[in-house]
């Protein structure tokens, strides 16, 4: 059982498990690599020479439509192109330390891929044979695997009203079911791309560079970039001028110059969000318990300040009810019982009517 | 309040529609995008998303996205902000405040969906994220709280169309006592809720820290988009109330205008120090990720305008409009400060997403993208216009008057 199908399970035990448990397997780093056995291509850009049979082989083998340019004109390549819903896989020309090289772009099915990370209808999984593959069928169109994805690869079906899918190159899946090699490494005159086990891969390009001392970037790019791919790219060496030890801004200079992402890091992308989902069961759980305690001492406070407030109402009719007392006692020994009556009926009527004003006042004010 | 000539729900009549159907500028105005939102959304639903937007494979998501879905949430937040200032933290002189925020809040999360749909490929199956659970994705949590709060949303909302038909339908005084027993508990649910979904479209961004400029990208972006809808929510509480106090003051009642200008102010102060402290979240996080280079670059100068025009300035405003009690500057200030949170949610989303790529291959919305937008603001704005000439919003229901709650 892998982890992505261990987290499947979690999330369909329902929502619960969703907000909460499930987060935690998640932030386990990945196990590396993915799968040993997996497949692999090794694409050597010093071998290609740009012809679009590879292209050519898609289009035919995945049934895409025509290219808008035929497939024997060559100047395409000098555009910067992507991969579209249409176009699985493009080939780019690129200037490299002055010279001229030629790059295929096709999806890198990513170890852990941040496409299959970020689908939040789960329509991407990365197979046990290395292939990314994705199931329009449960796909809701949000296309966050776009955003997500380092390598701009997945297109989208944007001149579809019904039924628009993410499309991208699916290391022509069924073929290599088949035991068939994917459609562009059948094409390629020039043996630009190797088909193989990944562990083999990594061991042909160590391989290579040794034999070939200053044909290649002593870097494998894919090999740990985004978490390593399975499609991974050779570079072309600096022609002889090694890049200073204290230099940073200059490594992977030859891969930039092939536009690829040098920044990416060795984790998975997904990794890159888990420590903010992890914080969701913690939110959960604590939110609830820090604004009811607020509310609870807000209550309180409430509560004590009442009773406060019905206290000095109190002392204060206390003090008034006794002031009226000793001012009636002394007009009754100075003007007599009958005017000592009056007067305390009087003043009592006065507090009545002082009391039936206030409250009346104040009403917008109790709640 | 007799003097306002408050139109009283069932009393006087079911319905009052006169001031939406009147001829007045504002509702020719209405009508007509409305009818060009429709006919914008017939194209789109018949033949393609790609046919109204200039959506690319490098910029899936747009301004449907960026303004509808990322400005629309952080500025419905006035909802959690309103509710927890009032019934948790106790300021009961918000009270009046609570209802219109709850009722923008709703609409604000409502039209969020609805503006959603426009974006999905296959609008009708969203809720396929509830049987189809990626629990790993940012995109699940947000879907799943958001969809969850706009339950709360409606149940703290519904009391004042319950009220509003209590005379014809008795039977909604039970449901309405029941919502309001359990008042606190959708407060509280909803600002859990609310940290969550806010601050995860923060984090939506955390996977793709190729595409979205160093000055921008943070692993902090979840406790940025958090904090600064807290400031959204305060500031769209005294923006919509200028609009309020325009358009429909006569449905306010006495209670409401009394304690109008003390959650202006309040709700000002609060943003003061909110605006603040994420000026200083911002600006520490900036240093602290080694950015200080970037400052000299364009990318550096555009931060800057965001960061003191549309951050610190506000701030300042808000604080010196509270301090002299000056309700008018408040109002004006609200105003830079949800630009403030627009621009932050545009710089996320569009302006310094792709940062990287040649101009020509940047996204700038479409005119029919703008329409669908200012169409889904209309509509809220409408629903709006509705609910007031029509509910207990802005004033107190006579039969209910006085009640605690």
């Amino acid at each position: 059982m892998n982890r992505r199908k261990f987290l499947t399970i979690l999330g369909s035990a329902g929502v619960v498990s969703a907000l909460g448990s499930a987060k935690v397997a998640e932030a386990s780093p990945a196990s590396f690599p993915y799968y040993p056995d997996s497949w692999g291509v090794l694409h050597d850009t010093t071998r290609c020479i740009g012809c679009r049979r590879c292209e050519a082989a898609c289009q035919k083998v995945n049934n895409l439509p025509e290219p808008k340019v035929p497939f024997t004109d060559l100047s395409v390549t000098e555009k910067k192109r992507h991969t579209t819903a249409y176009e699985w896989t493009v080939v780019n020309k690129y200037e490299v330390n002055g010279k001229p090289y030629f790059r295929k772009l096709q999806c890198f099915h990513c170890n852990d891929p941040a496409c299959a990370s970020a689908c939040f209808a789960r329509c991407f999984s990365k197979l046990p044979n290395g292939a990314v593959v994705y199931d329009g069928s449960q796909c809701v169109g949000c296309r966050y695997c776009m955003v997500a994805c380092p390598f701009y690869v997945p297109g989208f079906q944007y001149d579809l009203a019904w039924d628009p899918l993410v499309q991208k190159c699916t290391f022509c899946e069924p073929r290599l079911k088949e035991g068939k090699l994917p459609g562009c490494v059948e094409a390629c005159p020039v043996d630009a791309i190797t088909f193989g086990r990944r562990s083999d891969l990594i061991k042909i390009a160590r391989a290579r560079m040794a034999e070939n001392p200053g044909r290649y970037v002593d870097y494998l790019y894919g090999e740990y970039d985004a978490g390593g791919t399975a499609w991974m790219v050779l570079a072309p060496a600096a022609g002889g001028a090694p890049v200073p030890v204290d230099d940073p801004e200059g490594a992977g200079a030859e891969f930039k110059q092939l536009g690829l992402d040098t920044h990416l890091g060795s984790q998975p992308m997904g990794q890159l969000t888990y420590g903010a989902l992890g914080a969701v069961p913690m939110i959960v759980a604590f939110w609830p318990v820090l604004f009811g305690g607020a509310w609870a001492m807000t209550k309180r406070r409430e509560a004590m300040a009442k009773l406060e407030q019905e206290k000095i109402i109190k002392d204060a009719k206390d003090d008034l009810a006794a002031a009226v007392d000793a001012a009636v006692r002394k007009i009754g020994e100075t003007e007599g019982e009958g005017a000592a009556e009056r007067a305390r009926q009087a003043m009592t009527e006065t507090l009545k009517a002082r009391e039936a004003q206030n409250s009346g006042d104040g009403h917008g004010e109790e709640k | 309040m007799d003097t306002h000539g408050i139109i009283i729900p069932t009393k006087d009549k079911l319905f009052n529609l006169e001031p939406l159907l009147s001829r007045t500028p504002g509702n020719i105005i209405t009508w007509i995008i409305l009818a060009v939102g429709f006919v914008i959304t017939v194209i789109r639903f018949t033949v393609g998303i790609g046919s109204v937007t200039n959506l690319t494979e490098a910029q899936p998501w747009g301004l449907w996205i960026g303004f509808d879905l990322l400005c629309g949430v952080c500025l419905a937040a006035g909802g959690y902000f309103t509710t927890v200032a009032c019934y948790v933290m106790g300021m009961k002189h918000f009270h009046s405040a609570v209802r219109p925020a709850v009722t923008t809040a709703f609409l604000g999360y409502a039209f969020v969906v609805v503006a959603l749909l426009y974006d999905l490929g296959h609008p009708l199956r969203l809720p396929y994220m509830f049987f189809f659970p990626g629990t790993t994705s940012v995109l699940f949590e947000v879907g799943l709280c958001v969809a969850t709060y706009l339950t709360v949303l409606f149940i703290e909302f519904s009391v004042a169309p319950m009220e509003w038909l209590a005379q014809k339908f008795p039977w909604l005084l039970t449901c309405r006592k029941i919502v309001i027993r359990v008042t606190i508990l959708l407060t509280i649910f909803g600002v859990t809720l609310s940290t969550l979904h806010q601050s995860s479209l923060g984090s939506l961004y955390l996977i793709a820290p190729g595409k979205l400029h160093p000055l921008w990208y943070s692993p902090f972006m979840p406790m940025f988009f958090f904090v600064s809808s807290m400031a959204a929510g305060a500031s769209m509480v005294i923006f919509e109330g200028l609009f309020a106090h325009k358009g429909v003051h006569q449905y306010m009642d006495a209670t409401h205008l009394r304690e109008a200008d003390g959650v202006v102010l309040s709700f000002a102060r609060a943003a003061s120090f909110i605006l603040f402290a994420y000026f200083m979240l911002k600006f520490i996080d900036m240093l602290v990720q080694a950015n200080l280079p970037w400052l000299g670059t364009g990318w550096g100068a555009w931060w800057l305008v965001e960061m003191f025009g549309f951050v610190l300035l506000p701030a300042l405003l808000y604080a010196k409009g509270a301090r002299d009690g000056n309700v008018g500057l408040c109002r004006l200030t609200s105003v830079l400060a949800v630009a403030g949170i627009v621009l932050n949610r545009f710089n996320v989303s569009m302006i310094a997403f792709n940062w990287q790529l040649p101009s020509a291959e940047r996204y700038f919305p479409s005119i029919w993208e703008i329409c669908i937008s200012i169409f889904v603001v209309t509509m809220i704005v409408t629903a709006y216009r509705f609910i007031v000439y029509n509910m207990p919003v802005l004033y107190e229901h006579p039969d209910f008057k006085g009640e605690e709650h």
